[in-house]
């Protein structure tokens, strides 16, 4: 009677029920977090446990080019590959919430892209941004507009065009499917009624849409913004940071500098500075872009 | 939209149907295209003239590769193995610690569940270096082990999320008059709040399912014999033999390794959809 007396205890009970979910995060999460962060301040290498030495990890890489070439890549990728996630994810969105034949199917065959792994769907890039057999090339060539194939993923520039090609390609339809979720909860009579108010298109997508989408694409864009930030696979698969580092960003230069590397505070130490900026984003969205009260029916 | 009747059929055409078809194309060319190169034989794939849309003579030649000349099968197995393992941990582990937030509502439940949204945004690039050097140290590097016991990192959190939003549109009222007849937590929770979180459930499952048979990074650090290895890691780091691209048996290896994930989609869209949207609206 006396255990049956305690489990009923709220408090106890929800220690319990949360304890195997708890363990898990904090043995294999909380604390590697915490681990990361100190291994940036320490020069252990694989195989050999490191010691503190400080800022040095930093001060190094504040001074490496490399490493601040992939701070930019970084930016640049984020930043290019957002603008275009949101637009056209916005536009799909907007398309997709008119009265379509098979809009259930489409619907579902728009997301194929999130859906399959990224490394095997940037294997099938890989092969299209290929130097001598690309479709891309080959389309063009026949068409007249280019007489000799495109070195895709070979130099710099078109390297970084290429990878934010893929990456937005395959985060539109992310980006489009949870907006269409937040489109299809606007009730028609607010687009009937500024019908009647004799509203243009575009005013009724300013004036209606769009105030009221703006919680749901701050917290998309903010998943979408700290996701791409922090690649990984699709850089590593199609250019491993090359040409000349042109498309490093700091999760591919992290990784390379401490595993193949061996260097594992050095690499700790990168992957720790993206911590203030993934922070920065996360802050930004909830307190720039938060739900406002009158939306829910409250005042400002 | 309601506006429906405002616009002509033409008008329609150019501003919604050729643009959906665009974004179709765009959005499915590189499975078509991933699905005709493996099918083409070697000849096929280097000749310059002919159309390359097409595949003249299919043949299975690179999926015999694939099968039988590497460890292809073992790379699926393996990847079947961690995936089903870590998506039913993190699934009982999600569904109690839901539950407790949700509904037991203990003191500090609500930082809790902050704690469990946060945990979702740590991405696994600033984790993989900390959990490499755990990993070694705890003896379980280059074992499946490994990734079942890093995977639940993400997993967890998701599930947990996605869950709560589903046990907080079950009533109170059906939870009161359990327990008022008598019924223990464990009781209410396994026959009735499981039941009525049937679809939130699967949502969560066919996710972490996707998520972990997706993960790339935690695999290529923690894991280097070619038995162990993901199908992700295996394609990207076996079938690749100096500058020879075998561009077929690759294609080949990337739509074997998409068709689970792509056809337990196709069974279960409108929970996947479900799950992913609920996740972002709340």
């Amino acid at each position: 009677m006396k255990a049956a007396g305690v489990l009923d205890n709220r408090n106890v009970l929800g220690l319990l029920f949360l304890l195997p979910a708890a363990a898990l995060l904090l043995v294999f999460l909380t604390y590697p977090l915490g681990l990361g962060v100190w291994l940036g301040f320490t020069d252990a290498k694989i195989g050999r446990d490191g010691i503190w030495i400080g800022l040095e990890n930093y001060e190094f890489l504040w001074g490496d080019p490399v490493f601040r070439l992939s701070v930019f890549n970084t930016f640049f990728y984020t930043l290019i590959a957002s603008v275009f996630k949101f637009g056209l994810g916005l536009w799909l969105a907007l398309l997709l919430n008119e009265h379509l034949p098979f809009k259930g199917f489409i619907r579902a065959i728009v997301l194929l892209p999130f859906i399959v792994p990224t490394v095997l769907s940037a294997i099938a890039f890989w092969w299209i941004y290929d130097t001598q057999f690309s479709i891309v090339s080959w389309l063009l060539t026949r068409m007249g507009w280019i007489h000799s194939n495109i070195n895709f993923l070979g130099s710099p520039n078109p390297a970084r065009v290429s990878t934010i090609v893929a990456n937005v390609w395959r985060g539109v339809p992310f980006v489009a499917i949870c907006l269409l979720a937040g489109l299809q909860t606007i009730a028609p009579s607010l687009y009937e009624a500024a019908a009647i108010d004799g509203a243009t298109g575009w005013q009724r997508f300013r004036h209606i849409t769009l105030p009221l989408l703006s919680p749901i694409i701050a917290v998309v864009m903010t998943f979408s913004v700290l996701f791409t930030f922090t690649d990984f696979q699709l850089i590593w698969v199609l250019t491993r940071g090359g040409p000349i580092n042109a498309t490093h960003l700091m999760a591919t230069l992290s990784y390379q500098r401490a595993i193949p590397g061996g260097a594992l505070g050095e690499g700790a130490a990168i992957a720790t500075s993206m911590i203030p900026f993934l922070l920065a984003a996360i802050l930004f969205s909830y307190f720039g872009l938060q739900r406002r009260k009158w939306q829910q029916g409250g005042r400002d | 939209m309601a506006a429906d009747y405002l616009t002509s059929l033409p008008r329609r055409w150019v501003t919604i149907y050729i643009p959906l078809i665009v974004f179709l194309i765009v959005l499915l060319f590189p499975f078509y295209w991933m699905a005709i190169t493996a099918f083409k034989p070697d000849a096929e794939l280097m000749s310059a003239t002919g159309n390359p849309f097409w595949v003249v003579q299919p043949t299975l030649m690179h999926f015999r590769k694939l099968l039988f000349d590497t460890a292809y099968p073992t790379w699926l197995w393996n990847t079947v193995l961690i995936t089903v393992s870590s998506t039913l941990v993190s699934l009982a582990a999600s569904v109690f610690a839901a539950y407790a937030i949700e509904r037991l509502r203990f003191r500090g439940s609500r930082q809790v569940g902050l704690g469990i949204f946060l945990a979702y945004l740590v991405p696994p690039s600033i984790l993989f270096i900390p959990l490499a050097s755990m990993v070694f140290q705890l003896g379980i590097f280059d074992t499946r082990l490994a990734l079942i016991l890093t995977y639940p990192t993400f997993l967890i959190p998701f599930c947990t999320w996605l869950l709560m939003g589903y046990f907080r549109a079950i009533p109170y009222e059906l939870e009161e008059c359990a327990l008022i007849d008598g019924a223990t937590r464990w009781q209410i929770l396994t026959r009735i709040i499981l039941p009525l979180a049937v679809p939130g459930l699967i949502s969560a499952g066919i996710f972490a399912f996707t998520l972990s048979w997706n993960e790339f990074l935690y695999a290529l650090t923690f894991i280097s014999a070619s038995e162990n290895k993901t199908v992700p890691v295996g394609v990207i780091t076996e079938l690749v033999e100096g500058d020879v691209y075998h561009w077929g048996a690759l294609m080949a290896g990337a739509l074997v390794g998409s068709l689970p994930v792509a056809v337990l989609y196709s069974f279960f869209v409108e929970h996947y959809v479900a799950g992913m949207t609920g996740a972002v609206k709340e």
